[in-house]
């Protein structure tokens, strides 16, 4: 999807675009806490347990690897692309750590092995998309289900460790179990958060960055004033792929173990993520405060929710209206000023 | 595994006659306990748990909230823990992902729960946080699909009926049905459902006593209505001289029951695990012969008193240890044996046929 | 150009631009005869492995199985050239068929009100995404996304761990998903005269000529006068009444409905699309060339089974395949486009 997909026809023009800057975007973060304090004390008044270590360190359990995907993402959809292959190279890469562990291998050699089979999927999605042009939601679609096949293949019934296996190292499993000594932090929470201050520091302080949003705003204007379009995109999905292994790593440890279907169906909810931090699916705007923001609400309501026992068909729901509303009122302002102005022509336009 | 009930008007009759069917199926002598004691012919709840504790909270974790063999066990374990005075949690999520069920066990941990039930959609992703849970003094309870976790944690597995007997039972119901000669095929759920596989382990082992049987294939259907039906077609044309289908999973079973209704040109022998309502039309145009199941509404109340005797303290998970179990009279917890842990068995599988199909409900 | 070009060298006859849009037109059509060809050949090879591929019933399949996506593909067809995308399909097939199914357990309604009673759900929920796409200008993926969710989530508050049965349904309907007609499917009678009706459709009407040019450029279609939002709001419509028609049909086809029937069916459709030819941009592609597209996806996938190879083997081969389809097509296009530019070219020079 490059920045010109999905702006609807009824799109705002250009101009309205390129005028959305920090300012706005520090708006929706604004509404973003608002929403925030309003779910933490909805939650603390509906749930006796959820004002706890436990509950922050569950969270984190639930979502970290989850939340580690949506990084790369806000970059790519920063740039009017999109990934639909990230819960399927988390399952690629756990499944093939696994398969190594199976047949001997080293912990460490096999996560490398998994880190860098994430890095050459990503670069696959990144040599078509940016070298043959091709749209990058039809490519990931493809990788998507290319990658869970080649899980598939790796492991099929197979659960690791299977019968006559060793276990997975103690130490490392702990991740699951253990929060960080001297806190309540999960280990994928300290390590998304250190990532975020990363992603935050790339996008928003570095050429980097503003090559990041000039791509998304204006691909021609980015290539024309030296931005290496093709390959920042490149590089973006091989950190994607990246990334999207580390999280299937992860994910493997947390469970001490895995299985081809690892993760399945999440990219969707990586989308949704990004989009309700505030990211334009038309590129070029976004900030990672407002992705870390979108996921600490994400986690807390889900914890909420569960702790309540509202049922998960209703937390769907719930997500979809969320997502629908933050949309809306996004656009509101403008939707407003669109009703004025025709009130103030008077409708004798027609 | 996923089951599939017919009617909302059946379901609902049901639910309104839980107690009634628990009662039926007994009565019609087919579901004798392997471990059982004496079973009472009444269907009031005696509420005989011996000293279970009044107001256990037991955290029931579906594979989801949907999957409707779940739901009918769940509320066989409601029944169980209103009649011992406690009360049941169903927690899940949409999907059947081990992701979607570890909240549920995290809420269970954080309500102090008194023991959770879980059919689990991964043998080993759950065991960390279901380990925790046991570390926090839960009791874990496994059914459908167990976990397999080696001594962390410690639970007991709620089998509903022996795997091995499965296995057999299922591959012997076809032999006779295709003169025990032909290529056969079998229609599973998904690649890494833990039950199927265990029961295809020992169908495959059973198959030796048949030499003239050849199994072709194992497809798989994702226990989805659409995806079993597209890999059922494709199989038949794989396959034109394949004389018999095996599916261990009530919704394979029920969209393979269909399209060879629907094609009756297509003779294929058909045999697996199926809900008795949903295979009654399949089972009287001839379609089906002979299937196997059992109650899953049984399952789910022996569950709950299984949980309720090892959350008070009056039943152990070790070997020999019993427990009363309602209506169902009493239980011994087996041994463990190869995989499995400590195990309690509901009962042989019920075999349907046009003879008694009517006097099932479920 | 600076890629080597297969095409003559020999000067070209001047030709007049009709021609010229002609010859693309001819190519286009060439491009859903290449996708035809690929069945052909696909089917051919199979049959080389396996004998019994080529029969009646397997034909018969193959007509049948890529039916519902088939109809799903037109409405997104309409969908995508306006340059915005419906997500929601999937989850409006499930909500449509579910209740569809459960009017006939009580009896409340008669076959045809069926088919009726399924678009009209369709409808509702596309009017739904096409009027917040329109009226509050909010990027397509974004509200088909979270229409996703809450229908899917809706959709389980009302099945509610029940199941539609066939048992309950008429036969008469069931019928329609398995009787033929001279040898060919119901089913695939019905999806075939509406791609047939929606083909010549969107090659004949103006108004749904002006979708094409919304999605090449929403801009200068609103300067051209075209009445882009009541256009795009149309193609969601329609697009949402043929996945809730889509929904009606799986209950005849498939006579089994629970709260997950239809899921990820979008990722499929949209896929089915892609390879079809339809530019995911918008602008261009036609819903001959969607329905060819699901047509070789629901062909590849019994190809697989009936090639005898392992079941570990599909996922990965049909996304190994999808990729090839979509790399082919760029490069159909990119030889298309180099082509018609010289001719162009050629004729400006004369």
């Amino acid at each position: 999807m490059t920045s010109d997909v999905q702006t609807a026809p009824t799109g705002r023009p250009d101009s309205v675009q390129r005028s959305i800057g920090w300012r706005d975007a520090l708006r929706w973060e604004g509404g973003l806490v608002v929403v925030l304090i309003a779910v933490l004390i909805f939650g603390s008044a509906q749930s006796s347990s959820f004002l706890s270590q436990s509950t922050i360190f569950y969270a984190g359990i639930n979502i970290g690897y989850i939340a580690l995907m949506a990084l790369p993402m806000t970059f790519i959809i920063m740039t009017g692309e999109i990934d639909l292959s990230v819960a399927s190279m988390l399952g690629l890469a756990g499944s093939l750590m696994g398969f190594l562990w199976h047949h001997g291998w080293g912990i460490w050699p096999a996560i490398i092995a998994a880190l860098v089979v994430g890095a050459l999927g990503g670069a696959l999605n990144g040599v078509l998309v940016a070298y043959t042009a091709l749209p990058s939601i039809a490519v990931t679609i493809g990788t998507l289900t290319l990658f869970r096949g080649v899980a598939q293949i790796l492991l099929g019934s197979l659960t690791v460790p299977g019968v006559g296996d060793p276990q997975f190292p103690d130490s490392m499993t702990k991740i699951g179990t253990q929060s960080i000594p001297g806190g309540a932090l999960s280990y994928s929470t300290v390590l998304f958060l250190v990532l975020a201050l990363l992603a935050g520091i790339v996008l928003h302080a570095t050429p980097f960055g503003r090559a990041l949003h000039a791509i998304g705003l204006q691909p021609e204007a980015a290539s024309f004033s030296g931005v290496r379009v093709a390959w920042v995109k490149f590089c973006l999905f091989v950190v994607s792929g990246l990334i999207c292994a580390v999280a299937g790593v992860l994910l493997t440890l947390q469970n001490a173990s895995v299985s081809y279907t690892a993760g399945t169906g999440l990219e969707l909810n990586v989308v949704a993520i990004v989009l309700f931090g505030g990211v334009s699916i038309f590129g070029g705007k976004g900030t990672i405060f407002g992705v870390l923001l979108s996921v600490i609400i994400f986690g807390a309501l889900q914890m909420i929710l569960t702790q309540t026992h509202v049922e998960a068909e209703k937390q769907l729901v719930i997500t979809g209206l969320l997502l629908l509303i933050s949309v809306i009122v996004a656009n509101g302002r403008e939707l407003l000023s669109r009703v004025r102005s025709r009130l103030a022509v008077g409708g004798g336009s027609r | 595994m996923q089951f599939t009930v017919s009617k909302r008007s059946r379901n609902l009759r049901l639910v309104t006659a839980a107690t009634a069917v628990a009662a039926l199926v007994t009565v019609a002598g087919c579901s004798s306990q392997s471990a059982g004691g004496g079973s009472s012919d009444t269907g009031k709840a005696t509420a005989s748990g011996g000293a279970a504790k009044k107001g256990l909270t037991v955290y029931f974790i579906p594979k989801d909230t949907q999957n409707p063999y779940e739901v009918l066990a769940d509320k066989g374990g409601q029944k169980a823990l209103k009649e011992l005075g406690g009360k049941v949690v169903v927690s899940s999520g949409t999907t059947d992902t081990a992701a979607a069920q570890i909240p549920s066990v995290q809420a269970a941990i954080q309500a102090k729960a008194d023991a959770i039930v879980i059919a689990a959609n991964d043998p080993k992703a759950l065991c960390p946080s279901l380990n925790q849970a046991a570390k926090a003094g839960i009791k874990i309870l496994s059914f459908d699909s167990d976990i397999n976790c080696g001594n962390s944690p410690q639970h007991l597995f709620i089998n509903q009926a022996d795997t091995k007997t499965i296995g057999t039972t299922e591959v012997d119901l076809l032999a006779k049905e295709i003169n025990s000669t032909g290529q056969i095929a079998i229609l599973s759920a998904a690649q890494s459902a833990t039950n199927q596989n265990a029961w295809i382990g020992y169908m495959k082992q059973q198959l030796k006593k048949y030499p003239k049987m050849k199994l072709v294939t194992t497809v798989y259907g994702n226990d989805d209505p659409a995806t079993s039906l597209n890999v059922l077609k494709g199989l038949i044309s794989a396959y034109p001289h394949l004389k018999g289908i095996i599916s261990p999973t009530t919704v394979g079973i029920s969209s393979a029951a269909q399209y060879l209704s629907t094609h009756k040109n297509v003779k294929i022998a058909l045999t697996g695990l199926g809900l008795p309502s949903q295979m009654r039309a399949y089972v009287k145009d001839g379609t089906v012969q002979k299937f196997a199941l059992w109650d899953p509404s049984k399952l789910g109340y022996l569950a709950g008193y299984a949980a309720a005797a090892l959350a008070s303290g009056t039943a152990t998970m070790k070997t020999g240890a019993t427990f009363k179990a309602g209506t169902l009279g009493s239980y011994k917890v087996l041994a463990p044996a190869g995989d499995v842990g400590p195990s309690v068995v509901l009962g042989p599988p019920t075999v349907f046929d046009k003879s008694n199909i009517d006097n099932y409900k479920f | 150009m600076t890629t080597t070009e297969t095409a003559p060298k020999a000067p070209v006859p001047a030709l007049t631009q009709a021609t010229a849009a002609g010859r693309l037109d001819a190519l286009l059509r060439a491009r859903e005869i290449g996708l035809a060809l690929a069945i052909v050949v696909l089917i051919a090879l199979t049959t080389a492995k396996n004998t019994h591929f080529l029969s009646a019933d397997s034909i018969q399949q193959i007509l049948n199985g890529g039916a519902l996506i088939g109809l799903m593909a037109v409405g997104e067809t309409l969908v995508i050239v306006t340059r915005n995308v419906d997500l929601s399909i999937g989850s409006t097939l499930g909500l449509s068929a579910y209740i569809v199914g459960d009017l006939f357990v009580h009896d409340a309604i008669d076959i045809w009100m069926g088919f009726v009673v399924g678009i009209a759900i369709g409808a509702v929920i596309g009017l739904i995404n096409g009027l917040i796409t329109v009226v509050f200008r909010v990027p397509s993926l974004v509200v088909t996304l979270a229409m996703l969710y809450a229908i899917r989530g809706i959709d389980g508050v009302i099945v509610d761990g029940k199941q539609i049965n066939a048992s309950s349904i008429p036969g008469g309907y069931t019928a329609i998903g398995y009787q033929t007609v001279l040898g060919v499917p119901w089913l695939f009678i019905v999806v075939a005269i509406i791609v047939a009706i929606a083909g010549y459709a969107m090659r004949t009407f103006r108004s749904s000529r002006e979708l094409y040019a919304i999605g090449s450029s929403p801009q200068a279609a609103t300067l051209a006068g075209i009445p882009a939002a009541r256009r795009v709001l149309v193609a969601f419509l329609i697009s949402g009444a043929l996945a809730g028609l889509a929904g009606a049909l799986f209950l005849a086809e498939y006579a089994q409905v629970n709260n997950n029937s239809g899921t990820g069916y979008e990722l499929t459709v949209v896929s089915a699309v892609v390879v079809g030819g339809v530019a995911i941009f918008g602008g261009s592609g036609t819903v001959f060339g969607a329905a060819l597209g699901a047509l070789l996806l629901n062909t590849i996938n019994l190809a697989l089974v009936a090639a005898r190879i392992s079941a570990s083997w599909n996922q990965a081969i049909a996304g190994a395949l999808l990729l090839a389809a979509i790399a082919f097509d760029r490069w159909l296009s990119q030889r298309v486009t180099r082509k018609l530019r010289k001719t162009e070219g050629a004729h400006r020079d004369i």
